[in-house]
């Protein structure tokens, strides 16, 4: 088996800010800027979402009443993370009772440990892994990789990604923002494959790559997208069949998920699936919804020997304990907030310099990796509620990014403001003082303008400011009144 | 074995730790989401205004797949609207769908496949609907028909099979879905590795929504599942490059169902 080698980590964007936290907020403001410029890749961009918007909205309009199915599935996930106390340990004793092994990690490094440890014990040589965010956040490949372990992601965007060294542009659609010729290009490179400008041939070149590996790895690495307490299943949401190929073949089956993909039972699975495949991808259904209630039975064709399951928390507790956005953690990862988001289409991907991209990242980076050092996405959009309109569960996204504000204002107040504001007070207080200010402002905002003082400088470099009026607002109050 | 004992203590106390932290993170009460019905009222049994306490919330009276019901797609009342629902949605997939009489003219039709397209061998698993159909279709027409359920079949050897025919436990008009098990399909497989699906199901195997058809496994089953249940819709996609439609990403690129009677 080929091995594949990404270059290091710290050459992407968006790991790069990962591992110096202090420096995300320059290096947003700086990758924005970039972005925003780039003309070709927002328009490409935009292009690649046309068809999504188009197929959403015919799927939508299957549903009898899209809205009330949206209240029904928000409740769903509201109950179920309201009960996890209770929902948690149910599902655990469950999936254990149908030979699953349950492995709980407190963060992403006990996590890492125990993966690790599991691939040590499997003696793997091979790993084929199916697109799994939760991955992402503990950075497992670069663990597995550097331990001499060969990893192939098999998902077609995550394996276009891995080649190319960088992590998803978008939690959903990864490889998004790559135009075909530079997959051409990449598969030619790395799978000496011939050129060709067809979505078609190449995706064929990756599935006939991939076909040996599913048979010879020894161990298939997944995610999990429902926990179902009621049966003790993990289901598994996807289109091309490589998560299913992936939990068939190999010895042993890992899957790794977030403590709180806990659903009560079936039946709001059964209202789940459907709201997050046209949310998600504009279908009716994924192509493939997979719920494994443990490692192949007696009497079964095939199947892994051995089903462990990580439970991560890494700070999602701390989500819980805010009951103000605790429905952040109803989100079920259907990106559809990132494909309605003016700001995303703009900054594109990789700018958040996130594992997950988009209003729902800004909203709960802030909680998974401090406030401090990310509440400046809580500042990059426009609270125009697009996300929340679109959101299949009813968060409250854009009211999320807001409360983030207002919280760091809280915890870490600016001085600068705490300063203007107290000024603004005292000038307020004083009708000469405040008219004499006006007056000043009124005759200094032309200069201003040519003389970009540092304070002002961001601010003006993506505005322009209106030309001063002529007289105070008092004034022209008295004028209109007489 | 000391390593061993260090890891289920570990593991104990990570379960402990963050089993404390959930209760702990719930002993305060989150506000109901802003729902635009009483579907909250109903569902927890108060008016939506009054969230019930974190840790103290009463069961549920009415399930969500129950009250939504009426607001998802619509799956037909009777067997011929689901059977016409199903096959206008499985055709917008892009699969092939066929109604025949009984088991013979399904073997017509498979025999039918292995012919013109030259398969040369076609694994399949033992089951009362596949046992004539492959003897008919597959076998009479002299093609290799390795069953996965034989004493010594290997897996590797359905990388190299033309199709793979299943059973299946129902078929879901209301997303043109196919729900497989590894009990009635063969193991985990022979669904997903050959390049084309074939699905032999008698036409009373279809059922409106997602919900009827887990209800059903859930009661056919009652209490061991099979370790696998997959709803299938559609032939293998991706759109992964530049949101461009492409089938047979890594699983079957074709996929043909067979509904009879």
């Amino acid at each position: 088996m080929a091995t594949l080698t990404s270059p290091p980590e710290s050459t992407s964007p968006a790991a790069a800010a990962a591992a110096s936290p202090r420096t995300a907020k320059k290096r947003f403001l700086s990758d924005a800027a970039t972005h925003v410029r780039d003309l070709g890749h927002r328009l490409f961009v935009r292009k690649a979402l046309g068809g999504y918007y188009v197929n959403r909205d015919a799927q939508k309009a299957r549903f009898r009443d899209w809205e009330h199915a949206r209240d029904a599935a928000s409740l769903a996930k509201w109950s179920a993370v309201n009960r996890l106390d209770e929902l948690l340990p149910r599902f655990v004793a469950n999936f254990e009772a149908g030979g699953g092994q349950v492995h709980w990690a407190r963060d992403a490094n006990e996590a890492r440990d125990i993966i690790l440890r599991l691939v040590r014990e499997a003696k793997a040589k091979a790993i084929v892994k199916s697109k799994c965010m939760t991955s992402e956040e503990i950075h497992l490949n670069a663990l597995l990789e550097g331990e001499g372990f060969g990893v192939v992601e098999s998902d077609l965007g995550e394996f276009i990604q891995q080649l190319r060294g960088e992590p998803p542009y978008h939690f959903v659609f990864p490889c998004m923002h790559v135009r075909r010729d530079e997959i051409s290009d990449l598969f030619k490179e790395h799978l000496g494959s011939e050129p060709t400008d067809s979505p078609e041939e190449l995706t064929m070149i990756a599935r006939r790559y991939m076909r040996q590996l599913y048979v010879d790895a020894d161990v298939g690495i997944t995610g999990a997208n429902f926990l179902v307490a009621e049966t003790g299943q993990i289901s598994i949401t996807e289109n091309e069949g490589n998560a299913r190929l992936t939990a068939a073949l190999p010895r042993v089956h890992i899957a790794l998920s977030g403590i709180e993909k806990v659903v009560a039972n079936l039946d709001d699975l059964a209202v789940l699936l459907p709201m997050l495949a046209t949310a998600g991808a504009g279908q009716p259904l994924t192509c493939y919804n997979t719920l494994y209630a443990g490692p192949r039975r007696d009497g079964e064709a095939d199947g892994p020997e051995e089903m462990h399951l990580v439970l991560l928390d890494n700070s999602r507790t701390a989500l819980l304990a805010d009951p103000e956005q605790r429905d952040a953690l109803h989100c079920i990862r259907c990106g559809a907030c990132l494909n309605v988001c003016p700001i995303f289409k703009n900054v594109g991907g990789f700018t958040y310099g996130t594992t997950y991209q988009g209003p729902i990242g800004s909203v709960i980076t802030p909680h998974l990796r401090g406030l401090a050092d990310w509440n400046h996405l809580s500042g990059a959009s426009s609270l125009c509620g697009a996300c929340t309109d679109a959101c299949p569960v009813r968060i409250d996204i854009h009211h999320h990014l807001l409360h983030n504000r207002r919280n760091a204002a809280r915890t870490a107040p600016s001085r600068l403001e705490k300063l203007g504001h107290k000024v603004f007070v005292q000038v307020a207080r004083r009708p000469w003082l405040f008219a004499g200010g006006g007056w000043l402002f009124r005759h200094t905002l032309g200069l201003a303008k040519r003389l970009r003082p540092p304070l002002l400088k961001q601010w003006l470099d993506t505005r322009d400011l209106p030309p001063p009026p002529g007289q105070s607002f008092r004034a022209a109050w008295k004028h209109r009144s007489r | 074995m000391p390593e061993s004992v260090t890891e289920a203590q570990r593991n104990a106390t990570a379960r402990e730790t963050i089993l404390s932290r959930v209760r702990e993170a719930l002993q305060v009460a989150a506000p109901l989401p802003h729902l635009q019905t009483d579907l909250a009222g109903e569902m927890v049994g108060q008016p939506a205004t009054a969230p019930a306490a974190g840790n103290g919330l009463p069961s549920l009276t009415v399930l969500p797949e129950a009250a939504a019901r009426p607001w998802l797609p619509d799956g037909g009342e009777t067997l011929e609207e689901r059977l016409a629902i199903l096959t206008a949605n499985l055709e917008k997939l892009r699969a092939s769908v066929e109604r025949v009489a009984d088991v013979e003219a399904a073997a017509a039709v498979v025999g039918e496949l292995v012919r013109q397209r030259n398969w040369q061998r076609v694994a399949w698993h033992r089951h009362p609907q596949i046992d004539p159909v492959v003897a008919a279709g597959v076998i009479a027409c002299g093609c290799e028909a390795p069953a996965v359920d034989d004493p010594g079949f290997e897996k590797r050897q359905l990388e190299t099979c033309d199709a793979g025919i299943t059973a299946c436990e129902s078929l879901v008009s209301q997303t043109g879905t196919i729900l497989v098990s590894s009990a009635t399909g063969g193991g985990r497989g022979l669904s997903i590795l050959p390049p084309v699906h074939i699905v032999i199901a008698p036409v009373g195997a279809v059922v409106a929504t997602l919900g009827d058809a887990l209800h059903q496994v859930r009661q056919r089953y009652d209490g061991s599942l099979p370790s696998l249940l997959s709803f299938i819709t559609g032939p293998s996609r991706t759109g992964d490059i530049e949101r461009i439609l492409v089938l047979g990403a890594h699983g079957p690129k074709e996929l043909f169902v067979i509904l009879v009677g």
